[in-house]
């Protein structure tokens, strides 16, 4: 109920309650009184413009009003007025969109970025409702290739409201928010995966295709591990644009810390910088990151290695170095878990070795990392111990089997000894009976 | 009651059917292995009521390490149960343990004495030295064990 | 000589000599039935080794759900011989249980319950029942996922009785789930309630064989058969029975070592195709085929009832068959032993194969 009507019944209520004096009156007017407060506090400052948007037909103009309920701004007591001016508690339609009450009407495109930064690139107004809410988003943008596009004069950008959407914007930890970890790929691909829409920039628009068969969105979308990457944490957000090809390594490094680590001190780093290759996408692909193989490391048909190296060099000595390493390393751990299964099947306890096996498992992860060093003495530093740990198991394994075989050998001759006692007992029987028949 | 091996006394001449001699080795040898077989199971109960080398399963409390074996401002790793487990000495000389599955995505966590954080290398996880998760993706913190000090061995026990 | 002068000394404060008459006197009736005599006292070899060696398990088992899969996985390879210890527990269970239902039929298809028998057929099932209890309570014990399971099913299937199956249910499992309330409360069972009980059931079964003597088949005739003596030569063929029983139990633990498996997880699902120990699977594959719906009534229900309606028939089989005299009766107790006896070795077999 709008203001305007309550005040009208609080009085009349009032004016009535004067024609009546005793308690029963009394405690009708106070009722009505604290109903009054309660719902006058509770009351929304009037909007008009939500008013009669609601009920238009036109849907490209009631739908603001209708999405407006969800909006993150309208539950910091924002209304429309605080984006488009105009006057809120005017009644009619001229009043409310009166340019002299500072109306601005729908922004061109154009000019989005400013009207969003009107508040949210000021400091002192975002510390009022987030204090810490960054401000500089807009500053950001304009150094994107959206932003950068935008000033140019291309409308077929994106722009805040692209990502965000507009008037039912969600918090970023909003499930439902465009702009929630899982839904940011799909916002990007409602352009950058349309191809008649990317055909004018001559950019491909299958990315976003791409990436959800790599393991980053097996992690994202599958395992709801929300701390794996989406599109915005490689490409930044706001200032949007791919990451120099000299500089992919400190991106993807932000989380694969060790890897970047180890091929910037690689002599990979300085010869793919001059020959202009792209790091660690040159390898590994950008959008669709499969899970890395030991058959991408090596001199044989299918490694990557022989894309560039070639019989002879050095970089194919240690590629085919470190691949057998690898295979070694692998061989022996197989080996060692096969004999442990083994035991265990005809019924050893050897959980004890398989856990200890563990150790060498890790040696072999630590080993396929350390191949971003491009460096055969680091690997070996951590193969070795790995292969130690592998042999051990399965000399584990080899105890077992013996201490198996002692018990079946112990087993036999106890049972030779437990037969002859039988038979003895069996021979005692016979005698006593015969002595017995023959007292008889 | 009859003793078996003790019984009618030896016929000067018998149509038992039985030599005294024969009669007399059937109990040698009955008697031995009646001896050998009870000593065969008597044997393997002895054994195993005598404590065996390790004392006790090793689930809920461990020997983590000598006190002399870590140093100010290290970490170590060490086997608890069926999961590893990392013990660290800070600057201050406290001991402290943690399991060492990282809670990402289950690597073994390494003690970093540069930032004095537990760091994964995996995904360049880390926590501080209340196993709380303070930066990378791990979404939860490393459990805390308890660390008690017996002579020079140090123990961790589950919290 | 030196023996006698001890043997008096006990017999004026002991009257071992009259004990030792009593024995003296047993004899065993000689028929071509006589082979089912050995098996009472196989079972009660049986279990002997199983309070030997679960006595001996008593020294390093803990029972809390913490600790008792890590204690048996210890017994099994730390301790000496443990591993053996522990196998010929679990497979003795077994073979006693075997040999207990060979036992229980053999008795009823020879009659032995018939007067003067009748308690002794009573303590009998009893003990029937304590050992199936033993079986059931001990399975549990190690922790692990197919006995968790297997408790699971087998409480459950206790609570569906009406009236009293909820409190039964709760009784048994010490809570409303299977937990580490349960597996404490089933030691207790295990190694004290019903081993109280056992003794004094066994007592009261073996005291009043010794008083009636070996039963002698209605077929066969009681006046002119002839008689073995039990000292020495019955108790040495029992002997040598008992001695290649040691030798199997040792082959079965060195070649077929009993599993230890995976911990038992109680928020992991059920493993696939769960099952309970063999001497259950007849009643549970009969819970299996029994249709949703019987006459309106809950068909798991009624199978459930219809078993401990026959449990409860087993006990006075002797005061409803009483004796030689009614043919027709006899032969309709023969006919119902050898259709049970058909039924669970059928359900038994199908409940192994699907």
């Amino acid at each position: 109920m709008d203001q305007y009507r309550l005040r009208i019944l609080f009085f009349s209520t009032k004016s009535l309650a004067t024609k009546f004096t005793g308690p029963c009156a009394k405690t009708f007017f106070a009722v009505v009184v604290l109903l009054t407060f309660i719902t006058l506090a509770s009351a929304q400052k009037k909007s008009s413009c939500i008013e009669c948007h609601v009920k238009l037909d036109d849907p490209r103009l009631s739908a603001p009003a209708k999405l407006f309920d969800n909006d993150v701004h309208r539950g910091r007591g924002l209304s429309c007025n605080d984006c488009h001016g105009g006057d809120p508690t005017a009644d009619t339609s001229e009043a409310a969109k009166d340019p002299m009450k500072g109306f601005l009407g729908k922004p061109r495109t154009l000019d989005i970025p400013a009207y969003c930064g009107k508040c949210h690139s000021d400091a002192n107004l975002m510390k009022r409702f987030n204090p810490s809410l960054r401000v500089d988003q807009e500053k950001e943008y304009y150094t994107s290739v959206h932003g950068q596009l935008l000033r140019t004069g291309e409308q077929k950008v994106a722009t805040c409201i692209s990502c965000h959407t507009v008037h039912g914007i969600r918090a970023v930890n909003d499930p439902l928010s465009s702009v929630y970890p899982l839904n940011v790929a799909d916002t990007c691909a409602k352009c950058h995966g349309n191809a008649d829409y990317m055909s004018a920039f001559k950019i491909p628009s299958d990315q976003v295709t791409k990436f959800k068969t790599s393991v980053h969105a097996k992690a994202l979308y599958e395992k709801q591990d929300l701390s794996a990457p989406t599109c915005n944490d490689c490409h930044g957000n706001h200032g949007a644009a791919p990451p120099g090809i000299a500089s992919v390594a400190n991106v993807c490094g932000q989380c694969h810390a060790r890897q970047a680590d180890l091929f910037q001190t690689s002599p990979h780093k300085a010869a793919f910088d001059q020959q202009g290759l792209a790091e660690c996408v040159t390898c590994h692909s950008n959008h669709d990151i499969a899970t890395p193989t030991d058959e991408m490391i090596g001199t044989t048909q299918g490694a990557l290695c022989v894309n560039c190296h070639s019989d002879g060099d050095k970089g194919f000595a240690a590629a085919g170095h470190m691949r057998s390493r690898i295979d070694e390393l692998i061989a022996s751990i197989e080996k060692s878990n096969d004999i442990l299964t083994l035991a265990e099947r005809k019924g050893m306890e050897v959980s004890k070795p398989k856990f200890e096996l563990k150790g060498a498992t890790d040696a072999l992860t630590h080993a396929r990392v350390l191949i971003h060093s491009s460096s055969t003495a680091e690997l070996d530093k951590v193969v070795a111990p790995g292969l130690g740990v592998a042999s051990k198991g399965y000399q584990a394994g080899l105890d077992a089997l013996e201490e198996l075989s002692f018990r079946r050998k112990g087993l036999a001759v106890s049972l030779v000894f437990i037969l002859f006692l039988a038979l003895l007992v069996y021979l005692k029987v016979r005698q006593i009976e015969s002595r017995q028949a023959i007292g008889k | 009651m009859n003793n078996l091996l003790h019984d009618n006394p030896e016929p000067a001449i018998g149509p038992s059917g039985v030599e005294p001699g024969r009669r007399r080795f059937l109990d040698y040898l009955l008697g031995t292995s009646v001896a050998a077989t009870l000593g065969a199971i008597v044997y393997p109960i002895i054994r195993f009521m005598s404590p065996p080398q390790i004392i006790e399963s090793t689930e809920n409390s461990v020997i983590a390490a000598k006190l002399n074996e870590i140093p100010v401002n290290s970490g170590k790793i060490f086997k608890f149960g069926s999961k590893p487990g990392i013990l660290v000495r800070t600057d201050s000389g406290e001991l402290k343990a943690f399991s060492a599955v990282c809670t990402h995505l289950d690597c073994i966590v390494q003690y970093q004495p540069e930032t004095k954080h537990i760091w994964c290398a995996c995904h360049n996880g880390s926590y501080n030295l209340n196993g709380k998760n303070v930066g990378g993706p791990p979404p939860r913190p490393l459990e805390e064990f308890k660390v008690n000090t017996r002579g020079d061995e140090i123990v961790v026990s589950k919290a | 000589m030196r023996v006698t002068a001890m043997k008096d000394w006990l017999d004026e404060r002991l009257s071992i000599n009259t004990l030792s008459e009593i024995a003296q006197k047993k004899e065993i009736p000689l028929h071509r039935h006589s082979i089912w005599y050995y098996f009472g006292g196989m079972t009660l070899f049986l279990f002997v080794v199983q309070v030997v060696t679960g006595i001996l398990l008593l020294l390093y088992y803990r029972p809390s759900a913490e600790n008792a899969f890590e204690s048996v996985q210890f017994i099994v390879t730390e301790v000496q011989f443990g591993w053996l210890i522990r196998s010929i527990h679990s497979w003795s269970a077994n073979l006693m249980i075997a040999t207990l239902f060979i036992h229980l039929f053999s008795v009823f298809f020879l009659r032995a319950y018939y007067r003067p028998r009748e308690m002794t057929w009573v303590s009998g099932v009893f003990l029937l029942f304590i050992s199936i209890c033993f079986g059931f309570s001990g399975y549990l014990l190690p922790w692990n996922e197919v006995s968790f399971f297997a408790t699971k099913v087998g409480t459950e299937i206790a609570g569906v009785i009406p009236v009293v199956g909820r409190p039964a249910l709760r009784f048994l499992r010490g809570g409303d789930d299977v937990t580490g309330a349960t597996l404490t409360r089933f030691f207790g069972f295990h190694v004290a309630v019903l081993p109280a009980a056992a003794t004094v059931f066994l007592a009261i079964h073996v005291l009043l064989v010794q008083l009636h003597g070996m039963s002698v088949p209605p077929s066969i005739d009681k006046q002119n058969v002839r008689k073995m003596k039990f000292i020495p030569n019955f108790l040495l063929r029992d002997l040598i029975g008992w001695i290649l029983a040691i030798g199997v139990l040792a082959a079965l633990a060195a070649l077929f070592p009993w599993e230890l498996g995976e911990k038992a997880d109680p928020f992991a699902p059920a493993p696939a195709g769960i099952k309970p120990e063999w001497y259950f699977l007849f009643m549970f594959q009969t819970l299996k085929i029994l249709p949703a719906k019987i006459l309106g009534m809950d068909g798991e229900v009624l199978g459930i009832m219809a078993f401990n309606m026959i449990a409860l028939l087993l006990f006075i089989v002797p005061f409803i068959d009483r004796g030689p005299e009614n043919r027709t009766r006899r032969i309709v107790f023969n006919v119902i032993g050898v259709v049970a006896l058909l039924y669970i070795v059928v359900m038994t077999v199908v409940g192994y194969v699907t």
